[in-house]
């Protein structure tokens, strides 16, 4: 299954990929191959704008506007005018791990 | 957040709890919470009990681990956290648990809960580079968008490497050197997978149309001597009814047909079962509706909107979709939205203008 058509915001830049493969391993939705010993983008309406990629990569070498696309945050975000929050995040106690 | 000793903390059970007796955590590795088959299914009906669903962040064990056992990473999320244990029973492993509210690793890494920061900070406080000899810790891979393994080898010397997408594919991964298939390396979205994720939107859906069956009862029941208790049943039952239809449409039917319904908008997608699947109901115009083309309108374009909105909410439940294409479905969405209610809205007083005679 794909989503929209040329949407997508990740961009590459091969002057400064290296070729560390870390991308490769970290992109759920093999967006990313192998060419010529450095990453190249093969696959633009796979991607799901996670973030992975450029997390992980050590040299700046990708760039994406990443965020999770989810209507509901999103419109929840127009009606309080704040940030996206989903409803799967409602409703519960926030913090678990203090006293 | 401050919870008494009594309500929050018996050392037999550090399952449900996420504080400590004594203002200080304690870190000797435990054992992960057992199975909890019943917890399994209730999270995925209740969104209360599935936000306190939890496991205390810590380092946990399964079996007998030894200093030279992998490390997995994994969410406390207890759903995630059973699904986990349930793979590697009969193992020797660790387990670090991160403190993500609650949320499961992929909703935590995109909002940076299951991140570098907590990462660094939970190998730092469990004192991990003494509990065992080797230096690199598996995480799941889709806990990558929130972890950047180069900061965490600067930071504290464990090299990250990110294991398979599902919890499933742990075994083969450790047994196979710590390898992954391209296959555990892609998200699926199976039939199963959406059908489990349905639930959680039918149920808040139906809660919301309570307020929607409330005001069709009330507008179907306006007369000239006041609110009508009998035609406001009689007019208002059919309504309700195809509401009902078209929420169970939005929230359950477009998820589970998603790749056969054309279209790649979840909205279009939504809006076209919705337009087919309620067309049925207008056979039914001269019983129904009044016999009013205008009211049985007016019902047809606000129950298609609905079905097309509930649809386009499930664009977060997705491992496909992203933030670029949402954003652009919405552009398009809300004004399109708001028209069709308006349409309706006008119809329907046209429709009571003339059922009241005024017009």
């Amino acid at each position: 299954m794909k989503y929209l058509k040329n949407v997508a915001t990740v961009k590459l830049d091969r002057e400064k990929c290296t070729g560390c493969r870390k991308c490769l391993e970290v992109c759920p939705r093999q967006v990313l191959v192998m060419r010529e010993y450095k990453a190249a983008i093969v696959d633009l309406d796979a991607c799901i704008e996670c973030g992975a990629c450029r997390q992980n990569c050590a040299f700046d070498a990708i760039t994406v506007k990443s965020g999770v696309g989810c209507a509901q945050a999103l419109f929840n975000a127009l009606l309080t005018g704040g940030e996206p929050v989903c409803d799967c995040e409602k409703g519960g106690k926030k913090s678990s791990g203090c006293c | 957040m401050t919870s008494s000793p009594s309500d929050c903390c018996d050392p037999a059970d550090n399952s449900n709890c996420g504080c400590c007796c004594d203002g200080v955590p304690d870190q000797t590795p435990k054992p992960l919470p057992p199975l909890n088959r019943r917890g399994d299914v209730l999270c995925r009906l209740s969104n209360k009990f599935r936000m306190n669903y939890v496991v205390a962040p810590g380092l946990y064990t399964i079996g007998n681990p030894a200093q030279e056992s992998p490390v997995l990473v994994t969410a406390n999320y207890r759903l995630t956290c059973n699904h986990l244990r349930k793979e590697l029973e009969g193992g020797n492993i660790w387990i670090l648990v991160l403190d993500t509210k609650g949320i499961n690793v992929w909703c935590a890494a995109g909002k940076g809960s299951f991140g570098t920061k907590e990462l660094i900070n939970r190998i730092t406080v469990s004192g991990l580079d003494s509990v065992v000899k080797h230096r690199t810790i598996i995480l799941p891979q889709l806990g990558a968008p929130g972890v950047a393994a180069h900061q965490v080898k600067k930071a504290t010397g464990f090299s990250v490497i990110y294991g398979p997408v599902q919890a499933r594919d742990i075994k083969v991964y450790l047994a196979g050197g710590n390898t992954a298939t391209e296959a555990m390396r892609t998200v699926t979205f199976t039939f199963k997978e959406r059908l489990v994720l349905t639930f959680m939107e039918l149920l808040p859906a139906l809660k919301k149309y309570l307020w929607i069956l409330l005001g069709i009862v009330v507008v179907m029941g306006i007369q000239r001597t006041g609110i009508l208790y009998k035609p406001s049943i009689f007019h208002s039952w059919p309504i309700v009814v195809v509401g009902f239809w078209a929420i169970i449409i939005g929230t359950f039917l477009a998820p589970i047909l998603l790749p056969v319904i054309p279209f790649r908008s979840f909205a279009l997608k939504g809006a076209l079962l919705g337009a087919v699947l309620l067309a049925p109901f207008f056979y039914l115009i001269n019983r129904a509706f009044c016999g009013s083309i205008i009211l049985a309108t007016a019902v047809f374009v606000f129950f298609t909107t609905l079905s097309s909105y509930c649809a386009l909410n499930f664009t977060g439940c997705t491992p496909f979709t992203n933030i670029s294409g949402v954003k652009k479905e919405m552009r398009i969405a809300v004004p399109s939205y708001l028209s069709a209610c308006g349409i309706s809205a006008i119809l329907l007083v046209i429709f009571k203008l003339q059922e009241l005679g005024i017009l």
